[in-house]
């Protein structure tokens, strides 16, 4: 018996001792293999008489169960000893850039025109678009400007040699749309405008975005509302609107608008002209064929840079049209 | 429109402040575009008299003088060049503060005590700048305090005014707008007639009646030369922004203010027989006032004698007939012309006159008479004289008349959401002076001579609404049934198509719609520039036919900026002169990409390397693959001049050409200074916009085979070739086909190149057999060797 817990205490030294899997594995072959010391001591029990037989074997399976354990415990600890070495060896910086990051960015004046476009649309408005070389007719005399008169001579207009002109505001788009379809009508437009300026705070090129709804019964208090809804909307927040009369060929009443707007500097909000509008002219329905006893409308018209200005904090309208990648890298 | 809130409470009975006054103007729309004081902030100036000057011991240029206080004689140095013995001027005495907390004290110039200043008007803040004492009239109470004296305590208000409201050109009429908005009463000064103390009149003739329909003329003789323009009378008009020029010219600038009627004073003595009112005829000259001359045609009309042309009509007068130091008869004119005859006249001369201001937007038609017995008055009273009878020559016919316009108050509601009620409509009406009879659905109204805005029902629905307050109208939230516009799916959106730049990398650039012809040229396909009449500089002087030009000139301008890698891409229209004489010019949508530096940002994991076409053609067909199909063809050519003949494109869809791709020509960046390769694409948007809807086919259960291949094929095969080939053999169970390698060099003819594809063959009824497959494979290589010269790599 003495060599019994000798063997056994020497494989659980062993075991306990052993470095890695196969040191373990070795173990294992040693004491339990077909060749094993413990499987000796096992085929050993056949020349012993019974009675000593089955205390010896008892104890023998004993031995083995507790080498057996010894090793399971052991290969656990080991294999999972193993797979925290390999773990740590796997660590990387996660903070190092990932692969191929590239993201380009939509222009901020992009951004303000899908922004607008969005929000009328939620409202029922369709997308409506025109040419940008536009004639005299839709741009002036169909919106009631007449020919010479002072009222053209707040568009600073871009000529061509054949008469034809780059449109001054979107509004031309509402003729052409008035002229394909009874009321009622409900269209935005955004697009590009020109104006022969340029200054500081005029460039010759801009954005507008033109609204037209004409139906039974749209009222100047639906101007109102329309667009406290838009302020609201496009600035995430309530926004006192008030409307000042001003004069625009193709509306009356006309207005323009003006948002109290805080600078952020700690003054007072002040009011911030952002956009024109007004109830449409019955002489511009008449002109499309529309009755404007049966049909009333509203139009206004919005900068887009002006708004995207505002939205963005941009604070130079020329930077808009510079393209330089580390001011437009900013809007993504 | 500048004024004076003093002279504008003399019609009307206002007791607001300036600051109020502006605010309740603006918001009627008479928009304040500057508030400021009639004279600066200054106290204890007084009006004194020089009673002797004498020069100054040790010094040449300053003056010691004894002023006349009017409590008190004091001596004051000055160094006035205008400083004189009976000069009354301003006098600021010891402890009067003139503007930025000036103090004047007791001092001692070059050792001579002084007791005060003598000041300029620019000291006062009266003018911009003075040439010495500013002289006051000869009647000036001496004593009296300075700003009493002169009214200074007033506020000048500049209007902005909107082309339609011709009304407010004059005192006047923003006294009746300002007695509507403010509800207060406006006080109407009549205008007495001046009777005729001479029998003298002059010949009027109206050849052209429609455009000058009233004429009133008055002669007036003996004035005085000599006579000065009051005091008050600068006064009003400095407040006014006029210079006093002599009474002849004060009084008529100020009866323009006044009443808003232009006149003209012609020197009687240098009209020649009478006056003809016509058209010019080609070839006239004349000499206007200003010393410049105007060439003349039948579109303008004049003012003549017998002799030939005295005065641009509503515009501006003639040199030659102009008043001077030595004029005592005159001729005035007060005179109504068609608006339309005068408009876009004066812009001719590259003149814009007060007259011909007020003249294209519209002068009272019965405001004329009127306007010469003021102006008469005035003269008579400042410079003596006798007046002859009024002379008037009009076609009463041609005259225009304010036409009734009928007001319905159901209406008003209607247009402006609003409820209002007779009683709030009536004295808006009222105030602004509209002669009104009501009737059973409202009104019927006449407006005043002065309102050329006041045509039609709507009109007249702006008035009330804008005097009532547009911010007291109700407001009327959107509500009701909102209309749901159709979505089209079979065409990507220009979002979808803008989002999918982004994410590829690129950077939305907006260019102007004009460039600089040259530029153009150096990427054009041929379109006909369409070039603008009056470009704002000559670098914008073309529509731009295509979007190229301007993205390499943003590229090279953020090259120059140290940028290495660049990816732009632009979304916009492009114009082409149309080949039918008179048609408007073709608008196309384009896109546009330009793309230079490394292929991918330069980063720690990737191995830097520079982009090549394919890079670029990646990024497109990322975008293309948003149609859903695989069918926009890459065609070899070297038919675009500015792109590398042996790196270009053109892209078809159904054999229509709708864009190219490149790489571009050398010589194309030298001419744009760009210093490193650039690729680039642009194509039609509306093409590549359109798209199929996906229909959902049957998806195979059963396992595919992949089998790889390497021909060699003679170089000038190209990849399109040899998968149409592979294709229309294969058939419907080639599933896939990709070329995984392409190679040349060592093992293969210097003239071919070895393309490795793979062939991915699955069927969608049943597991293909190997022999099924392997006929396929060796029909693909036999029809391969046999239409394209190919044979199997390494055989």
């Amino acid at each position: 018996m003495d060599s019994l817990n000798n063997i056994l205490d020497t494989a659980l030294a062993g075991i306990e001792a052993a470095e890695d899997l196969r040191a373990l594995d070795d173990i294992r072959v040693e004491y339990l293999g077909k060749k094993g010391q413990v499987t000796a001591l096992l085929k050993s029990l056949g020349a012993m008489d019974p009675e000593q037989r089955k205390t010896a074997g008892q104890a023998i399976n004993q031995a083995k169960q507790a080498v057996q354990a010894a090793i399971n415990v052991r290969r656990t600890g080991l294999e999972k000893a193993a797979l925290d070495a390999r773990l740590a060896a796997e660590s990387i910086d996660v903070s190092l850039p990932g692969r191929g990051v590239e993201r380009g960015g939509l222009h901020p004046v992009t951004h303000t025109m899908e922004r607008i476009t969005e929000i009328f649309s939620r409202l029922g408005f369709s997308v409506a678009t025109g040419p940008e070389v536009e004639d005299d007719e839709h741009n002036f005399e169909a919106l009631n400007f007449p020919a010479h008169h002072p009222a053209r001579a707040m568009h600073d207009t871009f000529y061509f040699p054949d008469g034809r002109l780059l449109r001054t505001h979107t509004s031309p788009v509402q003729i052409r749309v008035m002229k394909q379809q009874q009321p009622p009508v409900r269209i935005i437009v955004p697009g590009k405008v020109y104006r022969s300026d340029s200054d500081q705070t005029h460039t010759p090129m801009f954005h507008q975005v033109e609204g037209l709804l004409v139906d039974k019964d749209v009222t100047f208090a639906d101007l109102k509302g329309v667009l406290q809804e838009f302020v609201n909307a496009f600035f995430e927040e309530e926004l006192a609107i008030r409307l000042r009369p001003s004069y625009f060929p193709f509306t009356e009443p006309s207005a323009e608008v003006d948002v109290a707007w805080d600078k952020g500097d700690g003054s007072e909000p002040g009011w911030l002209e952002v956009l024109g509008c007004g109830m449409v002219h019955p002489n511009v329905l008449e002109g499309v064929g529309i009755d404007p006893e049966i049909y009333t409308g509203y139009a206004f018209g919005l900068g887009v840079e002006r708004f995207a200005m505002l939205r963005y904090g941009v604070k130079d309208l020329r930077q808009f049209f510079e393209n330089d990648l580390q001011f437009l890298g900013q809007f993504r | 429109m500048r004024f004076s809130v003093n002279w504008l409470k003399e019609w009307v009975k206002i007791s607001d402040t300036a600051e109020q006054l502006g605010e309740q103007l603006t918001m009627a729309g008479l928009e304040v575009d500057a508030t400021e004081a009639a004279a600066a902030d200054f106290s204890d100036i007084i009006v004194g008299k020089i009673l002797k000057a004498g020069p100054h011991p040790d010094a040449d240029k300053l003056q010691v003088c004894e002023v006349d206080s009017g409590s008190g004689v004091l001596q004051i140095v000055c160094g006035a060049p205008n400083a004189r013995a009976g000069l009354i001027a301003p006098l600021a005495i010891v402890g009067a503060v003139l503007s930025g907390d000036f103090k004047i004290k007791k001092a001692a110039l070059r050792g001579v005590e002084s007791n005060g200043m003598l000041c300029s008007s620019k000291e006062l803040g009266l003018a911009e700048d003075a040439d010495g004492l500013m002289e006051l009239p000869a009647d000036a109470p001496i004593g009296t305090d300075l700003r009493e004296y002169l009214r200074l305590d007033d506020t000048l208000l500049e209007l902005d005014l909107t082309p339609n409201r011709a009304d407010c050109l004059s005192i006047r009429g923003i006294a009746r707008d300002v007695s509507a908005v403010c509800d207060a009463d406006f006080i109407d000064h009549e205008i007495p007639a001046v009777a005729a103390t001479s029998g003298r009149v002059i010949d009027v003739q109206l050849e052209d009646s429609a455009a000058c329909p009233r004429y009133i003329g008055r002669v007036i003789e003996g004035l005085d030369p000599q006579a000065e323009t009051p005091i008050w009378m600068i006064e009003k008009l400095r407040r006014s922004g006029v210079r006093s020029l002599g009474p002849l010219v004060d009084v008529t600038n100020y009866v323009l203010l006044e009443l808003g009627q232009p006149m003209h004073a012609f020197d009687l003595d240098k009209i020649a027989g009478g006056i003809i009112v016509r058209r010019a005829e080609a070839g006239e000259k004349l000499t206007l006032l200003d010393g410049s001359e105007a060439e003349l045609d039948a579109d303008l009309l004049i003012i003549a004698d017998h002799n030939g042309p005295l005065a641009l009509a509503g515009i501006m007068g003639g040199e030659a007939s102009a008043c001077d130091d030595n004029t005592s008869n005159i001729l005035l004119e007060s005179a109504f012309f068609d608006p339309a005859v005068i408009m876009g006249k004066s812009r001719r001369f590259g003149l814009h006159t007060d007259s011909s201001h007020r003249f294209e937007r519209g002068v009272d038609p019965g405001g004329q008479e009127e306007a010469i017995e003021r102006a008469t008055g005035l003269l008579l009273e400042i410079c003596g004289g006798k007046s002859g009878p009024v002379i008037v020559a009009e076609s009463v016919d041609d005259i225009p008349v304010r036409k009734s316009v009928s007001l319905r108050l159901a209406r008003i509601n209607k247009v402006l959401g609003s409820s209002l009620v007779a009683d709030d409509v009536e004295p808006i009406l009222q105030r602004l002076g509209f002669a009104i009879e009501t009737t059973a659905e409202g009104w019927v109204i006449q407006a005043p001579g002065t309102r050329f805005d006041i045509e039609i029902e709507e009109d007249l629905i702006e008035e009330i609404a804008r005097v009532y307050g547009y911010n007291k109208l109700p407001t009327r939230m959107p509500t009701g049934r909102i209309p749901t516009p159709v979505l089209p799916e079979r065409e990507i959106t220009l979002r979808r198509i803008r989002q999918s730049m982004v994410a590829n990398g690129y950077t939305e650039a907006v260019n102007y719609s004009f460039v600089e012809h040259k530029i153009l040229n150096a990427c054009d396909q041929g379109e006909r520039a369409y070039a603008l009449a009056n470009p704002l500089s000559a670098d914008m002087d073309v529509m731009r036919t295509n979007l190229l030009a301007g993205l390499l000139v943003s590229l090279d301008s953020n090259q120059r900026r140290q940028r290495e890698r660049i990816r732009l891409f632009e979304l916009g229209n492009v114009f082409a002169a149309s080949e039918e004489q008179g048609a408007a010019p073709v608008q196309t949508l384009r896109l546009a990409a330009v793309a230079s530096g490394s292929a991918v940002p330069e980063q720690w994991a990737e191995k830097s390397r520079s982009m090549d076409f394919f890079d670029l053609k990646g990024d497109l067909q990322r975008v293309l693959a948003l149609r859903g199909q695989d069918d926009v063809e890459f065609i070899a050519t070297a038919e675009h001049s500015w792109l590398h003949p042996g790196q270009s494109a053109k892209l078809l869809v159904n054999g229509e050409a709708i864009g190219w791709i490149g790489a571009i020509h050398p010589q194309t960046l030298k001419q744009f200074g760009i210093r490193n390769d650039v690729f680039a694409y642009e194509l039609n948007v509306e093409a590549a916009q359109k798209r199929e809807l996906p229909f959902a086919k049957d998806i195979s259960r059963y396992p595919a085979i992949r089998r790889d291949l390497a021909m060699v094929v003679p170089e000038t095969v190209s990849f399109n070739e040899l998968i149409g080939v592979i294709q229309s053999t294969a058939g419907d169970l080639l599933a896939d086909c990709r070329v995984f390698d392409v190679y040349q060099g060592e093992g293969v003819e210097k003239t071919c190149k070895s393309l490795a594809i793979s062939l991915i063959l699955q069927d969608v009824s049943s597991t293909l057999k190997d022999e099924t497959v392997d006929s396929i494979i060796s029909d693909v290589i036999s029809a391969l060797e046999a239409q394209l010269g190919a044979r199997l790599r390494g055989k």
